[in-house]
């Protein structure tokens, strides 16, 4: 039970420090609007696209590549913007995992709230019919917890190996690119309105791929973290 | 270590690789719509996966045991096996994409299978980039052996569950090769395939030992004694 006490003091410290300087949170939201702003006077400038027949798939699959792209940009922080003495005073006072898990639970948060809001900014600007709206949200919030599992694990070992923007999304991409594929794939379904149980299957895996990166991140990080 | 230096295994390597190599051009191969005589590519097209999956595991088992001893030497066998591991993974490919052409009609096409074994060969470039761009040995060996490890089991989700879950053209996909299937193997063709299995992984293993044993000498000439 240690372990989870330390986890719950760490995530506190994150969230308050975060709810602090709120810098994460609208940094992230400023940039997803501005992507989202960006793409919709791009494809206004070609009239007619959103009665064309291609709409609605282009609709989903943009707008899970604007939030993998923010995704990176949110999480690449929680590793990158700790000072070394004070991931040195961490470690000194509170157990691997629970650093590891306090940031992905953190990060899962985050980046379910910023995701749900750039859903709504994203339907503002693209409107579109989602028949299953919100069987759609919940894929969307899968979504946001399976990238930051990745993501989490995957910033903490760029942030080993020199910190750099390039190397996070060279190892992150190939990891993600499944998880990719099942979210498309669901909020297709979701949005087409498909029978729910149809999509259980790719939930399923969904999840297997999470408790995979999960389990091999709380396995793994302790050999990380010691310099 | 001891088994590496032992001859006995390297000679079965070799006689089964020919073995595979005659029986696999020679023997009785069922006759199937589209795939023809083009079937006989499954002693060779299969094989190449198995021997890059062995060279995998045995990356992973090293890079697990250099994370509990810190020894250089594991880091130096993990890493040769990976390589040896893309050897087997762009002959796979290769023999895959020219099985395609001439059942399937196109060298790459699209299958999920395909594309995630692309997939899959970015996870694995993406580690030898990371040993790269990191200087310090200890970190570099110490990094790229949890990065080795967490990219093992999406490896594994990418070619053997994934594919299987879609509309595939490879057996095992629900949508099934049209002529060829799981079922269709019958034991003229296992005797052939099973062999073939043990001797590329084998050979693929030969191959890892001789490149570890060379990275071996090169360290121990650039150590400062």
């Amino acid at each position: 039970m240690k372990l989870a006490g330390q986890t719950i003091e760490l995530l506190k410290k994150e969230i308050i420090l975060e709810w602090r300087s709120k810098y994460a949170f609208n940094g992230i939201l400023l940039y997803i609007v501005s992507t989202v702003f960006v793409c919709y006077i791009s494809f206004n400038l070609n009239p007619g696209f959103k009665q064309s027949t291609g709409y609605s798939i282009v609709w989903n699959i943009l707008f899970w590549i604007i939030m993998l792209f923010a995704s990176v940009n949110a999480i690449a922080k929680s590793f990158l913007q700790e000072s070394k003495a004070r991931l040195l005073y961490y470690y000194t006072i509170a157990h691997p995992q629970a650093i590891i898990l306090s940031k992905t639970i953190y990060n899962t948060l985050l980046m379910s709230l910023l995701s749900v809001l750039a859903l709504l900014v994203y339907l503002l600007f693209f409107p579109n019919k989602v028949d299953d709206i919100l069987y759609y949200f919940i894929t969307v919030l899968l979504g946001a917890m399976s990238f930051s599992t990745v993501f989490t694990m995957i910033s903490a070992i760029a942030s080993k190996a020199g910190n750099n923007g390039t190397l996070m999304a060279i190892l992150s991409f190939p990891v993600v690119i499944p998880v990719i594929l099942l979210l498309v794939k669901v909020s297709k379904a979701a949005m087409d309105g498909i029978d729910r149980s149809l999509s259980l299957n790719n939930i399923g895996i969904l999840f297997a791929i999470n408790v995979i990166v999960i389990a091999s991140s709380l396995i793994l990080f302790p050999f990380l973290w010691r310099d | 270590m001891k088994f590496i230096y032992k001859t006995w295994w390297k000679v079965l390597a070799v006689v089964l690789v020919f073995y595979t190599l005659i029986s696999g051009l020679l023997f009785q191969v069922p006759r199937l719509d589209i795939l023809h005589e083009t079937i006989r590519n499954l002693y060779f097209h299969v094989p190449m996966w198995m021997a890059m999956l062995t060279a995998l595991v045995i990356s992973v088992f090293y890079s697990v045991l250099y994370l509990r001893t810190g020894k250089e030497e594991h880091d130096l066998a993990a890493v040769e096996c990976v390589n040896t591991g893309m050897i087997f993974y762009c002959l796979g490919l290769i023999t895959g994409m020219l099985w395609a052409k001439y059942t399937w009609g196109e060298f790459w096409s699209g299958d999920p299978k395909q594309n995630s074994a692309a997939i899959a060969f970015l996870l694995y470039c993406a580690y030898l980039v990371l040993r790269n761009s990191i200087d310090e040995e200890q970190t570099r060996a110490k990094i790229s052996a949890i990065y080795n490890i967490f990219a093992f089991p999406i490896m594994i989700v990418l070619l053997f569950v994934l594919p299987r879950m879609t509309d595939s053209l490879h057996p095992g996909g629900s949508g099934g090769n049209p002529g060829f299937n799981k079922y269709d193997l019958d034991s003229h063709m296992r005797m052939v395939l099973y062999p073939a299995f043990l001797g590329w992984s084998l050979l693929s293993l030969w191959i890892a030992t001789i490149r570890y044993r060379i990275r071996l000498i090169e360290h121990k000439k650039n150590a400062i004694n």
